[in-house]
């Protein structure tokens, strides 16, 4: 007996194309907010993730693409790297292994922008995080096609 | 400013090295060869072993230039900063006694390298061979030149893994990967023991520089277990009684390999360790010296006699090897100063003889296509150089005069009468041994070389052979001259010798290398010795009948053998138990272990702290009401899509006690991790039945109910106590005050995720990534296993629980981590 996902319904679908992109720059928005404001990488990283699962859920056979545009194990890997990078990159330039830099650029235009070295830290959770869930959703999610 | 509060990793700054960094310099340069050696070898084939050959020729270069003042007693050393925290420093130091052993190590890998050379023909994997050969030649380059017993620890197992490789090269052959596995969980197991003893060592005397702890050797018990720790390291690598069976069984290893590891390598570094010890701890340790003799001289005559059983001429030459560690670690081992300078000559003669026979046992393998003495016949006369070198080799290992190994054995001989009486034991031994040594090395030249009587009286006809090239008989050639010379004129080896036996033991001073004592009670015992050996030989049918007579001596691998399948066995037994592919009961197992363990303390600390409130608003005993409920629910529900919702329910209720307490970044995890782990729960659940089955007994059930209860006091309780135990004032003030200034933000939580603790972040974000393709291969392998499985069963019928079960016990302990 199997619990399947059911009928793909139109008002899941259009519900799920609303929200969808929205939910997606939500998530960048809490990473890049959640320096100074709730949010941060791990944060933003389960709400992209959970974007995806929502469109997993509305379209579980796939049809409208790959739940995840990239491959899961290039965003754990590549997160992975950038934030062992950005640590190491502090020890390299005579601070402690993960000592945060700042720097304040003018530029055009934007005006002055405030950035600290445990952004690309962050980013590397963020990227960890979405690779965790879509690793789980290209496992388990496409195990359907195989026993049909 | 640091925006870290974790203060546990402080770099050091590098120091300013002391001397020269040739010593470094030249490791590298092994380091460098054996890394490149196998994109070499694709391109030169087996030459790449004379490239690789620079490396020792390299560095016995380095040591002739600096050989005068390391012989006057000024040692070469070089140190430099590695973990400072543990006192662990690449101090090295080139003192008479190393200079001896880089003699040995490097000035036989020269000729080691170029034989090697000749011997394969081209293989596209001699690359990874020269690789090899360098690297273990660089490693024991480190364990004689090393002044750090830790570091010393490190190139002692850098040797066993090189050599395990190299015994096992030619690894499509069963035998040759036993006996790497064999050499490598013996001198393995030996390795971790002496790690042991050197930490006790190094505690005790508050130092793991060697030469400072040799020069003043701690005392007491702790140094007397350290001492049986370090031995027993010592004798796996020597190749000692009982641990010896590995080392005949090395031999399956190419024959370079063995002829450089039983002569310059490997096994030395056991009688390196036994010599550098044993001057300082056989007066500090009273029963070193009866332990160490006793089993130099059991080993010689075990090695010995074995080696007369033997058909096959290398395995012979293995076993010979074997008895002549023995009376290595007897000489050395007993601290005398004069059995100590003898035991120096030895080395240096064993060094060469040995590999020169092994290379001779390489050149008539590879010309008559056997080792079996049964089978070789005439090789005298047609292998006429070979015979020539391997006779002279012999004659050095029998003791004979004028070669170099009569010089060292007179040396012993001499030393031993000197210590009088309390040396008789050892003397009676050592002459007997150096008895089979004559009979054995009478054995080897006669079984590959000799014309061997045949069938019906008539001489054996002639083994065909393949005439060698002269290349391959060069290195062996100018071993050869060197044990002649230094054997002929003992002046030219007595600085070398002197100066690595002083280095050892000051007294040695005045002892000089001798061809001709004049008529000497040694003379006559060597005389004793060869006319016993000879006597030995010539009824070798007798005696091959008396040993056959007696009872087999236990060639240890037996004992091996029994050891491994007893362990292998026992494992099986403890795993079959504890893993019982029950998930359910790992997770009682588990939480019954919290019960007794923390919880009996727990029961034993301080009370629950008297101003407990209940609840701080209304608002939180409806949601915990809530909480309990759904909890209650999901454990009481028969149907598994159900029992996730209300374990969602539980979730979500958390979330809003976060909320009510002000942590927003925690709330919005906990729903965010909530909502994600129902929905994987979901995809797990399409493949298992709708409802939990319903096989439980009661009893079973109220147990689960009982651990549960338990369990959920516990954790309870222990929050309560934990939190009102604080002593020291909470760090999150300092946090608080220091996320903006130091941090550069405004939420805290983030600043300690990203910068104070960010060590841990990444320490976690690894796990996840680990979790994650945990997942994928679980998920997947578990998909092959199963889609090969559908085509012979049931469709319908479930797939077991727990395979689909593991997967999200990853996702939800790995999403929970974060809420810790």
């Amino acid at each position: 007996m199997v619990i399947a996902l059911g009928e793909r319904s139109l008002l899941l679908d259009v519900g799920i194309r609303a929200v969808f992109h929205t939910a997606l720059l939500f998530g960048v928005f809490l990473l890049f907010a959640g320096h100074n404001a709730p949010g941060g990488g791990f944060i933003g990283g389960l709400v992209t993730a959970a974007a995806f699962v929502l469109r997993f859920v509305g379209d579980p056979d796939g049809e409208q693409g790959r739940p995840l545009p990239f491959h899961p194990t290039t965003l754990l890997g590549g997160g992975l790297a950038l934030a062992v990078l950005t640590g190491v990159a502090a020890w390299l330039f005579g601070g402690d292994l993960l000592e945060s830099g700042k720097a304040t650029l003018d530029l055009p235009l934007v005006g002055d922008v405030k950035v600290t070295s445990a952004l690309p830290f962050d980013i590397g959770v963020y990227l960890v995080v979405v690779g965790l869930v879509g690793t789980v959703l290209t496992t388990l999610g496409t195990e359907r096609e195989q026993r049909s | 400013m640091p925006g870290r509060l974790v203060g546990d990793l402080v770099l050091t700054a590098p120091a300013p090295l002391r001397r020269s960094a040739a010593l470094l310099a030249l490791l590298g340069l092994h380091a460098v060869l054996a890394g490149a050696a196998p994109v070499l070898g694709r391109r030169l084939g087996p030459r790449v072993l004379l490239v690789c050959a620079l490396a020792p020729a390299a560095t016995v270069a380095w040591a002739l230039a600096r050989a005068g003042g390391v012989l006057d007693g000024r040692p070469v050393t070089e140190v430099r900063p590695w973990v400072g925290e543990l006192g662990v420093e690449l101090a090295f130091r080139l003192d008479g006694f190393s200079l001896l052993m880089v003699a040995l190590v490097s000035g036989i890998g020269v000729p080691v390298f170029v034989y090697a050379w000749r011997y394969f023909a081209p293989r596209p994997d001699i690359g990874r061979f020269a690789g090899l050969l360098t690297a273990f030649a660089g490693a024991m380059l480190g364990v004689v030149l090393t002044d750090n017993l830790l570091v010393l620890y490190v190139c002692w197992e850098l040797t066993s893994i090189t050599s395990y490789l190299l015994i096992g090269f030619d690894d499509t052959k069963a035998p040759a990967r036993a006996a790497a596995l064999q050499a490598l969980l013996i001198t393995g197991a030996g390795g971790l023991a002496m790690l042991a003893g050197f930490v006790l060592l190094g505690q005790a005397a508050g130092t793991y520089t060697f030469s400072e702890i040799l020069a003043d050797p701690p005392t007491g018990t702790t140094v007397g277990i350290a001492a049986a720790l370090v031995l027993a390291g010592a004798f796996t690598k020597s190749a000692q009684v009982p641990f010896h069976s590995w080392l005949p069984g090395a031999m399956a290893a190419p024959t370079p390999v063995s002829a450089y590891l039983h002569s310059a390598t490997m096994v030395k570094a056991g009688v390196y360790l036994i010599a550098r010890f044993a001057p300082a701890l056989a007066p500090v340790v009273g029963w070193w010296r009866p332990v160490v003799v006793s089993v130099g001289v059991v080993t010689m005559l075990v090695g010995g006699l074995a080696a007369l059983r033997q058909h096959d001429v290398k395995l012979l030459l293995a076993h010979g090897t074997v008895s002549q560690l023995g009376f290595l670690v007897a000489l050395f081992g007993a601290g005398w100063e004069e059995a100590t300078f003898a035991a120096a000559a030895l080395l240096l003669a064993h060094g060469l003889f040995k590999a020169t026979l092994f290379m001779t046992v390489g050149i008539v393998d590879h010309a008559a296509h056997t080792r079996d003495l049964r089978q070789l016949s005439g090789l005298h006369a047609t292998l006429r150089p070979v015979a020539v070198v391997a006779v002279i080799a012999t004659a050095s290992m029998a003791g004979l005069p004028p070669f170099l190994g009569f010089v060292a054995k007179e040396a012993g001989l001499e030393a031993l009468l000197h210590e009088g009486s309390s040396a008789t034991l050892v003397l009676v031994g050592i002459v007997a041994g150096s008895a089979l040594t004559v009979a054995y090395g009478a054995r080897y030249v006669w079984g590959a070389f000799a014309t061997k009587p045949g069938r019906a009286g008539a001489p054996m006809a002639a083994t065909p052979v393949e005439p060698p090239g002269a290349a391959i008989l060069a290195p062996a050639v100018v071993l050869t001259v060197a044990t002649v010379l230094l054997g002929a004129v003992p002046a030219l080896a007595d600085p070398l010798v002197e100066g690595a036996a002083t280095s050892l033991d000051p007294r040695v001073e005045g002892v000089h290398l001798a061809l001709w004592h004049g008529i000497t009670v040694a003379l006559g015992l060597s005389v004793l010795a060869v006319t016993v050996g000879v006597a030995l030989f010539v009824g070798r049918d007798r005696m091959a009948r008396l040993q056959a007579a007696l009872p087999r001596t236990s060639s240890g691998t037996e004992v091996y053998q029994a050891t491994l399948t007893a362990t292998l066995r026992l494992a099986d037994r403890v795993t079959s138990v504890v893993q019982s592919g029950s998930l359910p009961r790992y997770l009682q197992v588990a939480l019954v272990t919290l019960l007794v363990l923390p919880g009996t303390a727990l029961l034993s600390g301080p009370g629950l702290p008297d101003d407990l409130a209940i609840a701080e608003s209304p608002l939180q005993v409806v949601v915990a009401a809530l909480v309990v409920g759904a909890a209650l629910a999901a454990a009481r529900s028969r149907r598994r899509f159900a029992a996730v919702l209300c374990l969602g329910g539980v979730g979500y209720g958390v979330a809003v006690l976060f909320v009510i307490q002000g942590a927003p970044d925690l709330a919005l995890t906990q729903l965010l991790v909530e909502t994600l782990a129902v929905v994987i729960f979901v995809l797990v659940l399409r493949h298992l039945p709708e409802r939990f089955s319903e096989t439980s007994r009661r009893l079973s059930r109220l147990s689960r109910a009982a651990v549960s209860a338990g369990v959920g006091t516990f954790v309870a309780a222990f929050a309560l106590i934990a939190g009102a135990a604080r002593q020291e004032p909470a760090v999150s003030g300092e946090h608080l005050a220091r996320a903006l200034p130091d941090g550069g933000g405004r939420n805290v939580v983030n600043v300690i995720l990203v910068d104070f603790r960010g060590l841990d972040t990444m320490g976690e974000i690894t796990v996840l990534a680990v979790a994650a393709l945990g997942i994928a291969s679980l998920v997947l392998s578990g998909r092959s296993e199963r889609t090969a499985g559908l085509a012979a069963h049931d469709p319908d019928e479930p797939a077991p629980a727990t395979e689909a079960d593991g997967p999200v016990g990853a996702v939800s302990s790995a999403g929970g981590d974060r809420l810790g």
